[in-house]
């Protein structure tokens, strides 16, 4: 076995080797018309690309055996998680834990860390927001971006042509995106699966390809710029305190939406569109109109963009169609299949991550990819389920026919 | 008084005509199979009469024990079950990783009514039909006896127990007939005695009726009153069990099967 493992892990070597040969071993100088040969990287290559192959094939493996035998760290994390979610006293000073923290936490900080830390919780709310559509629904939507995008724009240009404020701008950025996404979800969920991805994506990218082109009102390419950060009327507030303002508008509108996708799946709606998720012939068989469901999802994730989008405008003061390219759209799928599709504590942790680990760890910055696209690999491999998949709700019943009904969520 | 009637019933897949000029009834309170070689179109009839596939041709007409009759071709699948037919599936089809309750919730969603605003602000009715809904579903679980399993999820459930629970999610949706497609398929024999039990017991005390598709012979023998029987799309026999299984027709559909089985 181990045997047939390294030499498995020799040939893989000694492949990879071959492949990158001409761009890591050869380099040709085109003035002075030399070659160097860089043999020192062709060991590199052999051994650094053995060991991961060796390492890779052993977690396979593992993964195979072990599928019913959970690791130590995974049992202690499991137990860990029950012990939680099971006692309210542990679950109650948690919650009072993260309160603290997120109260203090603008007076403890830089100024720069706070802005991260906005546009971290941006990110969770746009998560949650399409963990509404994806994970709940099933509905791969790749255009989600377009909404936040709607709330920018909203905000942007409601305000220089009518003075809007910004506080006034929340509820009607998130209506519009509201609007649109009912406009959009009529025709478009007609269709499932592939072809969905497909048409939501084209959606996405025309929505901001009409804003890049119609200068006269968008400003095309160049953007929309001062645009007024929040104010509190009769306040006035500097750089740092807007920041704070900031910090706490999004906390706010980040738990309410926490609060709302909490309420919403363990209720009659949300297990329809978790029944869709599921299967969707199946669905429509139990009395469910999917097509009805599935607009549902459409319009609610929207508003959470379309909302989040204003305060992204009112934050950057500066915006332009570059900020809302597919790119983006896939950020925030990547933060919901990483947290595990439907979980809500999965879905904030892995925004967090997704968005803070990057700024701190500048100095890799150009790997930034390269680490998200290996970590999205493994992670497919050995926690499909996501970093905290879904939890489903459970009951407790006495078994006593005529006893008054004790049925209770837990 | 026949609560299903079928009148011609035609579906056409490109050349391939699937089911062909079909025509059966259900009566009330009657247990009918519907049997035929694998690749009949028993599953596509199926599939006609719940909305899954509109059919190309013929009437499917209704007429619930306590409502009005009328015709329900072509209807999406969602109003169908609303109207009171409900179904399992041949391939299992159950919310794998939703819990077993659950599953049996979803079957009660067209008959309950909180939407968007009761989810989140979650008021008195709201929480009285929630009561209600766990209730009930519970009772459906223990009336098939699946309730051991009630916080389980739907995938972890034995094989047999995960067609038991098809036919609790269905019975969840206040059927007045069931649509059973081939509910003993892969079931062990003490596992598809208790199904039979269970059947009878379904019309015995919900009175609804029910019509099977069913390869197990001894099974449909026991449990059917009236046996229909197709091949290639088109219904070649129909009769009694003790009728069909002298038919040299139906004899010569299953050659080389035993029907005496
Ligand atoms: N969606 C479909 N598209 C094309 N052909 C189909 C479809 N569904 C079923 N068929 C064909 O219709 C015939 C009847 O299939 P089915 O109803 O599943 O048979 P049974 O349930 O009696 O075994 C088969 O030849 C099958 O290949
Ligand atoms: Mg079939």
């Amino acid at each position: 076995m181990l045997k047939d493992k390294l030499m498995r892990s020799f040939f893989v070597s000694l492949w990879f080797a071959v492949l990158t040969f001409p761009i890591m071993v050869v380099r040709v100088n085109t003035i002075e018309d030399t070659v160097t040969w860089r043999w020192g990287n062709l060991i590199m290559v052999l051994f650094g690309s053995f060991v991961l192959s060796f390492l890779w094939s052993i977690a396979l493996e593992r993964k195979s055996t072990g599928s019913k035998k959970q690791t130590i760290v995974s049992k202690t994390f499991n137990n860990l998680r029950a012990t939680v979610s099971d006692n309210r006293n542990i679950k109650l000073a948690l919650v009072a834990i993260i309160l603290l923290f997120v109260v203090i936490f603008p007076f403890i900080t830089s100024f720069y860390q706070m802005s991260i830390m906005n546009t971290a919780l941006m990110y969770v709310m746009l998560g949650l927001g399409l963990n509404i559509v994806i994970g709940l629904g099933g509905i791969l939507h790749l255009g989600y971006i377009a909404f936040f995008l709607v709330g920018s724009y909203s905000y942007a240009l409601l305000n220089i042509h009518f003075g809007l404020n910004f506080w006034l701008a929340l509820p009607i950025g998130g209506f519009l995106a509201l609007i649109l996404g009912i406009l959009i979800a009529v025709p478009v969920l007609r269709l499932r699966g592939d072809y969905l991805a497909i048409v939501t994506l084209a959606f996405g990218e025309i929505t901001r390809i009409v804003v890049e082109n119609w200068s006269s009102l968008t400003g095309g390419p160049s953007g929309i710029r001062s645009i007024p950060r929040p104010a509190i009327p009769g306040l006035d507030l500097n750089l740092t305190d807007t920041a704070k303002l900031v910090y706490f508008i999004m906390i706010v509108l980040a738990a309410l939406t926490i609060f709302i996708t909490i309420r919403l799946k363990d209720s009659r709606i949300g297990r329809a569109l978790i029944a869709m998720r599921e299967d969707e012939i199946a669905c429509q068989s139990m009395g469910i109109n999917t097509t009805r469901m599935k607009v549902i999802a459409f319009a609610l994730g929207s508003v959470f963009a379309g909302v989040a989008g204003v305060v992204f405008a009112a934050n950057t003061t500066f915006i332009n169609p570059a900020s809302f390219t597919i790119w983006e759209s896939v950020m925030v799928l990547l933060i919901v299949v990483l947290g595990g599709m439907g979980s809500i504590p999965g879905v904030v942790v892995a925004a967090l991550v997704i968005k803070l680990l990057p700024e701190y760890l500048r100095a890799f910055s150009q790997y930034r990819m390269l680490v998200f696209g290996a970590v999205l690999i493994i992670m497919m491999i050995f926690k499909p389920d996501g970093l905290l998949p879904e939890k489903r709700k459970h009951y407790s019943f006495t078994d006593d026919d005529k006893a008054e009904m004790k049925a209770e969520g837990k | 008084m026949a609560v299903l009637e079928v009148n011609d019933l035609t579906m056409d897949f490109g050349g391939l005509r699937a089911v062909d000029r079909v025509n059966l009834e259900v009566n009330d309170g009657e247990i009918v199979a519907l049997i035929g070689p694998n690749g009949a179109g028993k599953t596509t009839f199926f599939n006609c009469v719940t909305g899954v596939y509109k059919p190309t041709g013929g009437q499917v007409k209704i007429a619930p024990p306590n409502g009005s009759p009328e015709e329900i071709q072509g209807v999406q699948p969602h109003k169908i079950t609303h109207k009171g037919l409900a179904r399992t599936f041949q391939n299992i089809r159950l919310f794998q990783n939703m819990t077993v309750l659950e599953n049996v919730m979803i079957g009660r969603h067209s008959r309950l009514h909180s939407g968007i605003g009761g989810a989140i602000f979650r008021g008195k009715k709201t929480r009285e039909e929630e009561k209600q809904l766990i209730f009930d579903s519970y009772q459906i679980l223990k009336k098939i006896g699946l309730e051991k399993w009630v916080n389980e999820q739907a995938k972890n459930l034995p094989y047999g127990e995960q067609r038991r629970l098809e036919i609790a999610r269905a019975l969840a949706t206040d059927p007045f007939l069931l649509l059973l497609d081939e509910p003993a398929a892969g079931m062990n024999p003490h596992e598809t005695t208790s199904l039979v039990d269970l059947i009878l017991k379904l019309r015995e005390e919900e009175g609804v009726s029910v019509l099977l598709i069913e390869h197990d012979m001894s099974l449909v023998m026991i449990l059917s009153e009236r046996i229909y029987v197709m091949d290639y799309g088109k219904r070649i026999a129909a009769g009694t069990p003790a009728q069909v299984k002298k038919d040299p027709v139906v004899i010569k559909a299953y050659l080389g099967e035993d029907i005496d089985a």
